[in-house]
């Protein structure tokens, strides 16, 4: 069996190592994604939000799956998804904008404008030789994968993707894009900002003239839901299969801020986001594409134990997720203490297990990158990977 | 190669970089108009904004109105492009920038819209009224928890952040000072609306609470006694510090982007005799803010400041809507720009990401971000047969601009700009004039101004 190596460049199968980053962006509630379905505390708090002990997937006798996470569930079954429980940090904030700053930056206590994955990028390529190592999918660039001179790669939509892509003439295009090219050429002399985006512009175009080939190259039997996510995580695979050295991926699923109508609204999320992880994972299993990835799934807070009638408010103590071939799979961190006397600002669940901590574990147990200046610190690791002896 | 209309008094290069500025652009037509007078003129224009001049309010309400977020930026974003009250809109966004209030939190569309309506209102009086309505506006107090600032429990966060960001900057205040002036703060609350549901939002209204207000004795910045918030924003605009700070902030927005607002006390001004004299004016007239831009605008520094400041995706957007001229009447689909163009580029309006403000400059582009403005400036111009873009071609095409490849060239710069270009950007544009020499001309000219709209050059005001 394949060993989990420790240089940062191989693993497993051989492969380099790829992380698969999903924002769940608006704070999953997470007390209802994993359900306390014996606790008598939940069901008192939440009297309209609550998933009934005979709809719960159980997992143990304390814990089960929200029921539109039936494919989630199947996976965790089969070994391949570890659940932190009980993710957060001191003092967490409920503002949206900077807690999810807080999970960009794992910097807590002050602004910072350096992603926690662009700098593992500046690890995994220090001469900024490939600017797909690190892949962003969807809409702006999200500020982990954003820091002063790092190189990263940011599609809308791949299909699409490229420049002037407005111009429907090929011939036309083909040769605004040489000129394009021209004016995007580094020059000496430039101003500061001028060069920066010069260099920019060379950036994509030498992206773009990869990535367009992925659609191209790429054939599956599998068949992806459509919504966001799904087509969000079929690019990831279509990207990854192609093979084009990207190690870090980054696609946002958003719409978790459910301060109303949140039973369905919340349903139909974990329904799309669990099917396209499954999905997902079935694809990269066909083209032998699976054992170097590893999915990461968080949110920026959890939310309020009561809820209001309707939905739930901002809170704190979320969960996250970490997927995979080479995950061993289970339990782990401690589920939120349900006592009342042990909550945050006496209404919301305490966090268990810091963040900083589930990202050191990714960056130096999955990326193999040192994570002391990316997360300011040590913090205390997760074992969540199989590792065979010898 | 035309230079504006007969009799032109003041260099149409000049007018479209301070349209550019103090505005979101000019057509060539207005660059016209405005050309035959001095450009101070032009600046008293600016600096002087008339009900008359500006968009009607109550045809927008009854074209554009609505209770969305999207259906008050699509208004806004009306102004910005068809108001002849240019700087009123630019000096409403500034302040959006500065006091920065997020949707995101407070969730109320009538109280953020009401917030940028006061800031169109007052956005170029004295300091002291902004700061006094600033500290009055429900969006403000519940996005800095004023609302939960209470005697003998007070809450900073409004405090800090008028000292921190809103006046002084970091290292002209203390921490007690701060502490003072959330007591002397104590009490000023709003009214909370009646529920969105079922009949809609209704305006929130300030309220202070006397009983809820700390009578003690304070001293901030020197002075003394039973300071309320009036007397702290009495003491805060006569501070050199603040005069200073808020100079830099419009030099830093209408001029030249400078590092960003929290290094501000590590790193002095790029150009300390422009902020220097900005805030001897601030000073003298007691902060008015119209006697501070009076100077920045005809100052030497601001004439000459090319490629200083990389257009915000707002100035971006509404820049190019402008040249198109698709929307110069009221017609639907304005609202995409503000709710969804834009926030791809990075800028969402009415919910800037924190109380700090967009991180400006530089720091607008990415490799995604940039893709995003070069592909909606293209597609805007599309195959030409908007309004506004007919017009410039007409004018290409009828004049002699198309005789040799360096003219057409010049003047395509000049119809969409004028924009002043680097010479590697310049050979690459005659490059493709020499290239598509014997194609026809209309088409010629469309391609040239999508090359043109593309450089790295249009991505600076």
């Amino acid at each position: 069996m394949a060993t989990l190596t420790k240089n940062g460049t191989t693993n497993g199968n051989g492969k380099a190592s790829v992380l698969v980053v999903i924002q769940m962006t608006g704070g999953n509630d997470f007390m209802n994604t994993l359900v306390p379905y014996t606790s008598g505390l939940y069901y008192d708090s939440r009297q309209t939000v609550r998933i009934t002990e005979d709809r719960v997937l159980s997992i143990n006798d304390k814990l089960g799956f929200h029921p539109a996470a039936a494919p989630l569930k199947e996976m965790f079954d089969e070994g391949d998804v570890a659940i932190v429980q009980g993710i957060g940090y001191e003092n967490s904030n409920r503002s949206h904008f900077r807690a999810m700053d807080i999970m960009h930056t794992a910097e807590p206590n002050a602004i910072s404008t350096e992603g926690w994955l662009a700098k593992a990028i500046t690890q995994l390529d220090p001469d900024g030789k490939n600017v797909l190592t690190g892949v962003s999918f969807g809409r702006g660039l999200p500020r982990a994968m954003a820091a002063p001179g790092v190189r990263v790669t940011s599609v809308s939509d791949i299909d699409s993707y490229g420049l002037m892509t407005s111009v429907d003439i090929k011939e036309q295009r083909a040769e605004e894009l040489d000129i394009f090219k021209r004016f995007y050429t580094p020059a000496i002399g430039s101003g500061a900002t001028m060069s920066y985006l010069q260099q920019t512009g060379d950036d994509v175009l030498s992206g773009i003239d990869r990535l367009q080939t992925v659609p191209g190259r790429y054939e599956s039997t599998v068949e992806y839901a459509d919504n966001p996510i799904a087509k969000s995580l079929r690019d990831v695979a279509r990207t990854h299969i192609a093979g084009l050295g990207t190690r870090i991926f980054y696609v946002q699923h958003a719409g978790y801020d459910h301060h109303a109508i949140e039973m369905p609204a919340h349903e139909k999320l974990l329904d799309e986001l669990s099917g396209a992880l499954r999905d997902f994972m079935a694809d990269l299993r066909e083209h032998d594409a699976a054992e170097e990835v590893v999915v990461y799934a968080f949110t920026e807070f959890g939310r309020r134990v009561q809820d209001n009638g309707s939905g739930t408010d901002h809170g704190s103590g979320g969960g996250a997720f970490i997927v995979g071939e080479r995950v061993d799979g289970g339990l782990y961190a401690e589920y939120p203490s349900l006592d009342p006397k042990t909550f945050a600002n006496g209404e919301d669940l305490a966090h268990t297990f810091d963040f900083r901590g589930v990202y050191a574990t990714l960056l130096e147990q999955w990326l193999s990158v040192d994570s002391v200046d990316i997360v300011h610190g040590k913090y205390e690791q997760l074992q969540p990977f199989k590792v065979t002896q010898g | 190669m035309s230079t504006g209309a007969v009799g032109a008094r003041t260099d149409p290069a000049l007018l479209a970089h301070l349209y550019r500025r103090a505005g979101f652009g000019a057509t060539r037509e207005q660059l016209d108009r405005l050309g035959v007078q001095d450009y101070e003129d032009t600046v008293e224009f600016l600096l002087n904004p008339t009900p008359e001049a500006g968009v009607p309010d109550d045809i927008l309400a009854r074209y554009m109105g609505g209770e969305a977020p999207h259906a008050y930026t699509a208004t806004w974003l009306f102004r910005m492009i068809n108001s002849e009250c240019q700087l009123q809109e630019k000096m409403a966004l500034f302040w959006h920038h500065v006091f920065a209030t997020g949707l995101a939190k407070n969730e109320h569309v009538l109280a953020a819209s009401d917030q940028i309506e006061l800031f169109r209102r007052n956005g170029l009086r004295d300091m002291r009224t902004i700061l006094l309505d600033l500290s009055h506006d429900p969006a403000m107090i519940f996005w800095l928890d004023n609302n939960e600032n209470h005697l003998g429990e007070p809450n900073e966060n409004y405090g800090r952040e008028l000292l921190e960001l809103f006046s002084l900057g970091v290292g002209n205040y203390s921490e007690i000072d701060i502490k003072n002036a959330a007591r002397a703060f104590t009490g000023w609350t709003f009214g909370q609306p009646p529920p969105l549901y079922p009949h809609g939002y209704y305006p929130a209204d300030f309220r202070f609470d006397p009983a809820d207000h700390d009578e003690g004795e304070k001293t901030f910045l020197g002075s003394t006694g039973n300071l309320d918030g009036v007397d702290i924003i009495d003491i805060i605009v006569e501070q050199p510090a603040c005069a200073a700070f808020i100079s830099r902030h419009l030099y830093n927005f209408f001029v030249a982007d400078e590092p960003q607002v929290p290094t501000w006390n590590d790193l002095p001004p790029q150009d300390p005799e422009l902020v220097g004299a900005m805030s001897e004016a601030f000073l003298d007239s007691g902060g008015e803010i119209r006697d501070v831009l009076r100077v920045m605008f005809n100052s030497d520094s601001f004439k000459n400041a090319r490629f200083k400041k990389v257009k915000s995706p707002v100035e971006l957007v509404v820049g190019v809507l402008k040249a198109v001229g698709e929307h110069d009447d009221f017609r639907f689909g304005l609202a995409k720009y503000a709710e969804s163009t834009t926030v791809v580029m990075g800028q969402k309006l009415l919910d800037p990401p924190t109380v700090e403000g967009w991180h400006t400059g530089k720091e607008w582009i990415d490799g995604g971000n940039l893709t995003e403005r070069v592909n909606f400036a293209v597609g805007e111009i599309g195959d030409g047969s908007s309004p506004g873009i007919r017009r410039i071609v007409d004018r290409l095409v009828e004049g002699d601009s198309l005789s040799t490849p360096e003219s057409f060239v010049d003047g395509t710069l000049e119809a969409i700009g004028p924009i002043e270009v680097e010479d590697v950007t310049r050979a690459a544009l005659v490059k493709f004039a020499v290239d598509s020499e014997g194609d026809d001309d209309r088409s010629r000219v469309v391609r040239m101004l999508r090359l043109t709209v593309s450089t790295p050059e249009y991505q600076f005001a």
